[in-house]
């Protein structure tokens, strides 16, 4: 009886221990995720369910390495210093792996030169500024989302398709405006070294005065017209050109308004044959972007949004670094981030080294009216390393590490 | 010809649409003297409501024009809940008390419209049968802004009909002028205000409501309007409602052919245009010269040096900071960093608005000049973090005596609107120079210098700095330039008649402050690594107003205490959903039920419970 009771001990004791080394394995990797939730819900709603519902999909597989991934989200009331202060806290008192996250440029070049002096891994989710990973770039900063010149490279190409020569730029007056307007200029008259630039249009943002706007460039009589503008700008400034007829026989050449986010509130009033960048959500067939499509629909019963897939793929793209990566130090992340293979609905994509940016693209086609919803026609995937300037080019905008 | 003539048309259905808005802020402001923040929100309302309602009657014409009255409707009722829950209890309170209580509506409702509505973009449907263009010499003019067009003049007769030719009216106007009289002879002054406040409430709502046909509906619509409708109000002479509406045309008109003209400037015309108005006729285009109201019971009590026991505390308070970093963790440091510098910049604000009776609505533009100073000494003259803490306080007395000079020239909500008008033309300044500073990418790169890198390290800097600060400014409450200060704020006519220049002493109080300030700015562009415009926009100066609020204007220590409550609230709560109207909910909560702030309520607690004397037991 003794030694039965010696040897359950035993037993109750090796449970105990083998229970303490798995709780050990199974302490899960934390992630710092910041963003301005509460200033731009509409945005950020989307991509939330799109990173919610991939860590849960990463975590029902069992995780990395057998650990489950923690997203610690924080919203930064879209204030850049509150953001730092978030980081600082997520750092020291959270004790996160690395931090991803934020959608207003000027936020995420804050945490970008935050990484840089703290040296944290910090893979920036949507901002779009060139400068986060070329002017302000860092060792420790990556970046998910197709930039603004990778965008308007995109546009400026099938604009010079058009054979429009006088051409109108409307942009909201700061600094996305302004790089999105500089880029695309760039870009074309690369293409059509004849193209010339009748009139410039920068309305304040979130602030359009849309009539006057839509009348100026109007008075310019150009052949096409290239839109920064975004959101409720957008709305009013299609509705203004629609009632004046200043968007007929003309080229319109839209940034993002290809978006759901932005499309889909324009309804029936949508523009027609805009050339834009995008996402036709429902009708991307591709099996890997179905079977995504699919999971969102079951889980959130609305159909997802661009936001949706970028934060989808930034948990796509840290569980592929953390199951690579074999220490979860700042270095070896950053070391192993550098041409890493990432699989995701919107296909396979790497981090380039040279310059950190991630070569995920968007859809690129027109606009139209289709039971009274704006949708995306003649639309095409076009792959982000297609759009990059040359080694040498990034080398010099690039401060060097 | 035709072209100008159209965009003439254009900016004339611009400034409707912004009459509407602004000219239920000016009634509300002439006759309750309350600074309504929330007059965007209002306006938001309108517009979301508005648009639920018309989703039931798409296409009906008397449906659309049913919808828009209806939504103006629920609009004013709930403007008049708010006016009997929150405002009713603090008209006594100084002016500022209820500002800080419609910013926390403001809050509030910004979740509550997120709760309601969702946070999606609305596009709402046209005016049924006005959809089109009419061709006025050939140019299309959309058949909706002549409806505007007109509706600008139509509600500004109405109004004038009402204001004039009613006995409402009549009352109203008393009460504009002096509503203490109106109480006296017998006037139910309380319901009057409830009425006046349904009208205001009633044309934001219908602002917000017309717009449905013209702009998509998005949860940034409050800020957005708000600050635009606080310029019509200003120029047009705060409580004129035919100043509100020549003013509006002045502002829809310089819109319309500004972007002809300077398509980059847009941002920053209205609050120059704003500001010349203010140098030029103080009291705006159409407005009067403010009648001083006598309000009854509200004399500050003279400042005294600190008791012993307030010593005591003060002096356990800065032996508990010296030793925090040993016994707390690093971001408690951080944290703690954070509030110092905030107590600071409160701190700057109250030594002009508690000393001088002069209130900022734009301190941030002291505090942003200060930390863009610091930020150029690093990014262009190569210099060292020391060099550029001296040169932040220097950027931000340049700023100070320049929109100083313009600003002591007049007195209480003009002045603070010419203050915010300066703090606007700062940050657009910061904001467009994009050569100079980034533009809203800002400058990145300006970390502390090396012995300064840890957190602790930095802390004890700001505490040195900060701290320091805090103290010099106290020394100089009590020095004879403080007494001073404080008999011109009790009573100019006095100070001055005893040959004392009281402009040239708000002159310096005023840079003082911006001195100040600008230090608060410069310790925290090292903290952060980076500077950007939001430093100096209206809602860097709101948390300065509403940090001073919250401890105490007429207490010394209430700067700090409410920098310090703030600062940690805002950090504790941001962790929940919804957070922005718990927030309102506790700023109205102070507000109503202490509006002597947190410091001030401690300290009457103290006297009453016999810690602290009494001054009229002391006298």
């Amino acid at each position: 009886m003794k030694i039965l009771k010696y040897m359950a001990g035993c037993v109750l004791a090796a449970g105990v221990a083998l229970t303490a080394i798995a709780a050990q394995a199974a302490e899960p990797i934390r992630i710092g995720e910041i963003n301005s939730y509460s200033r731009l819900p509409a945005f950020l709603d989307p991509y939330k369910k799109g990173w919610q519902l991939a860590l849960e999909e990463v975590n029902a597989a069992g995780g990395i390495k057998g650990r489950p991934l923690e997203f610690i989200d924080r919203d930064d009331g879209g204030k850049p210093g509150n953001a730092v202060t978030i980081a600082e806290e997520m750092i020291s008192k959270e004790k996160v792996t690395l931090l991803t996250g934020t959608f207003l440029s000027h936020i995420g070049l804050a945490v970008t030169d935050f990484a840089k002096q703290n040296k944290v891994f910090f893979l920036a989710a949507e901002p779009l500024a060139d400068a986060i990973v070329w002017k302000s770039g860092n060792r420790y900063t990556f970046r998910l989302r197709p930039s603004t010149t990778m965008q308007a490279a995109m546009l400026a190409k099938e604009a010079a398709k058009t054979g429009a020569k006088k051409w109108a730029t409307v942009a909201p007056n700061y600094a996305y405006g302004k790089e999105a307007v500089a880029a695309f200029k760039k870009e074309l008259t690369k293409l059509v070294p004849d193209a010339t630039f009748v009139e410039e249009q920068w309305p304040t943002v979130f602030k359009i005065d849309a009539g006057p706007v839509v009348r100026a460039v109007e008075a310019a009589k150009p052949d096409g017209i290239y839109n920064v503008t975004f959101g409720g700008d957008l709305a009013q400034f299609v509705r203004e050109g629609n009632l004046r007829g200043t968007f007929e026989n003309r080229t319109v050449v839209s940034l993002l308004s290809g978006e759901p986010e932005y499309l889909e509130p324009l309804k029936g009033e949508a523009p027609k044959n805009w050339i834009v960048t995008g996402y036709p959500q429902g009708a991307i067939e591709t099996p890997e972007h179905k079977v995504f499509f699919d999971a969102y629909m079951k889980k959130w019963g609305e159909a997802p949004k661009l936001g949706s897939i970028v934060g989808y793929n930034v948990v796509a793209s840290l569980a592929a670094l953390l199951k690579k990566a074999d220490a979860y130090d700042a270095e070896t992340l950053v070391n192993t981030m550098k041409g890493l293979e990432v699989m995701s609905p919107s296909g396979k994509f790497t981090f380039r080294a040279q310059d950190h940016q991630a070569t995920m693209g968007t859809w690129v086609g027109k606009t139209d009216v289709k039971d009274g919803a704006g949708v995306m026609v003649d639309w095409f995937y076009a792959d982000g390393a297609d759009y990059q300037p040359s080694d040498e080019e990034v080398k010099s905008l690039r401060p060097a590490e | 010809m035709s072209f100008y003539f159209a965009q003439f048309l254009t900016g004339l259905s611009s400034a409707s649409s912004l009459f509407l808005v602004a000219c239920g802020l000016s009634l509300i402001f002439g006759v309750t003297r309350v600074v309504n923040f929330a007059h965007g929100s209002f306006y938001m309302l309108g517009a979301y409501v508005a648009y639920a309602l018309v989703q039931f009657v798409p296409g009906s014409i008397l449906g659309f024009w049913g919808s828009v009255l209806a939504a103006a409707l629920i609009v004013a009722l709930v403007g008049v809940v708010v006016e009997i829950l929150i405002l009713k209890r603090i008209y006594n309170a100084p002016e500022l008390y209820q500002l800080v209580a419609t910013f926390g509506v403001v809050l509030l409702m910004q979740d509550a419209i997120l709760l309601i509505f969702g946070g999606d973009d609305q596009f709402g449907p046209r005016a049924p049968g006005l959809d089109s263009v009419v061709r006025v010499f050939g140019e299309p003019i959309p058949e909706y802004d002549l409806v505007l067009i007109a509706l600008g003049p139509i509600v500004l007769g109405a109004l004038w009909l009402l204001l004039n030719r009613t006995r409402w009216g009549i009352l109203v106007r008393a009460a504009t002028l002096d509503r203490e009289m109106v109480a006296s002879l017998g006037v139910n002054q309380s319901w009057l205000f409830t009425t006046v406040f349904f009208l205001g409430s009633f044309l934001a709502g219908l602002g917000g409501a017309l717009q449905l046909p013209r702009v998509s509906i998005n949860l940034l619509m409050d800020l957005s309007i708000i600050a635009e409708a606080f310029v019509v109000v200003v120029i047009g002479g705060m409580g004129s409602i035919p100043g509100a509406f020549i003013a509006a045309l002045l502002i829809g008109e310089l819109n319309a052919f500004g972007v002809l003209v300077l398509p980059q400037a847009t941002i920053v015309l209205a609050f120059v245009v704003m500001a010349v108005v203010l140098v030029i006729r103080p009291y705006g285009l159409l407005g009067k010269a403010e009648t001083l109201a006598h309000v009854a019971g509200q004399v500050e009590l003279p400042i005294r040096p600190a008791s012993t026991l307030a010593k005591s505390i003060a002096g356990l308070l800065l032996i508990g900071l010296v030793v925090m970093p040993f016994l707390a963790g690093e971001f408690a440091i951080v944290l703690a960093t954070d509030v110092l510098i905030f107590a600071l910049f409160a701190a700057s604000l109250h030594f002009i608005m508690s000393n001088g009776g002069m209130v900022s609505f734009g301190h941030a533009a002291y505090f942003g000049l200060g930390a863009y100073g610091a930020a150029f000494v690093i990014k262009y003259a190569g210099g060292s973090m020391e060099l550029a803490l001296l040169a932040a306080p220097l950027m931000a007395a340049a700023g100070a005596l320049i929109f100083g000079w313009f600003c002591v020239r007049l007195s209480g909500v003009y002045m603070a609107m010419l203050t915010l008008a300066a703090a606007q033309i700062v940050w657009s300044t910061a904001y467009q120079w994009q050569d100079l500073t980034g533009g809203d990418d800002g400058l990145l790169g300006i970390w502390p210098s090396e012995w300064a890198k840890s957190k602790t390290a930095y802390y004890y800097l700001a505490l040195v700095l900060c701290g320091g600060g805090i103290l010099a400014m106290r020394r100089m409450i009590f020095s004879p330039f403080g007494y001073t200060l404080r008999g011109g704020r009790d009573n100019p006519n006095r100070t001055e008649s005893i040959g004392i220049n009281l402009r040239q002493h708000q002159w310096a109080a005023f840079i003082i402050a911006g001195v100040f300030a600008g230090i608060a700015g410069g310790v925290y562009v090292f903290s952060k690594g980076s500077i950007f415009p939001d430093e100096a926009a209206i809602p860097r100066s709101v948390d300065a107003l509403v940090m001073v609020l919250l401890g105490g204007v007429q207490t010394l220590s209430g700067p700090v205490v409410g920098a310090g409550v703030f600062r940690l609230l805002e950090d504790e709560i941001s962790r929940l959903d919804y957070w922005r109207a718990i927030l309102g909910v506790i700023i109205i909560s102070i507000v109503v039920i202490a509006p002597e702030g947190i410091a001030g309520f401690i300290k009457k607690i103290a006297v009453k419970a016999g810690f602290e004397r009494n001054e009229e037991q002391a006298s």
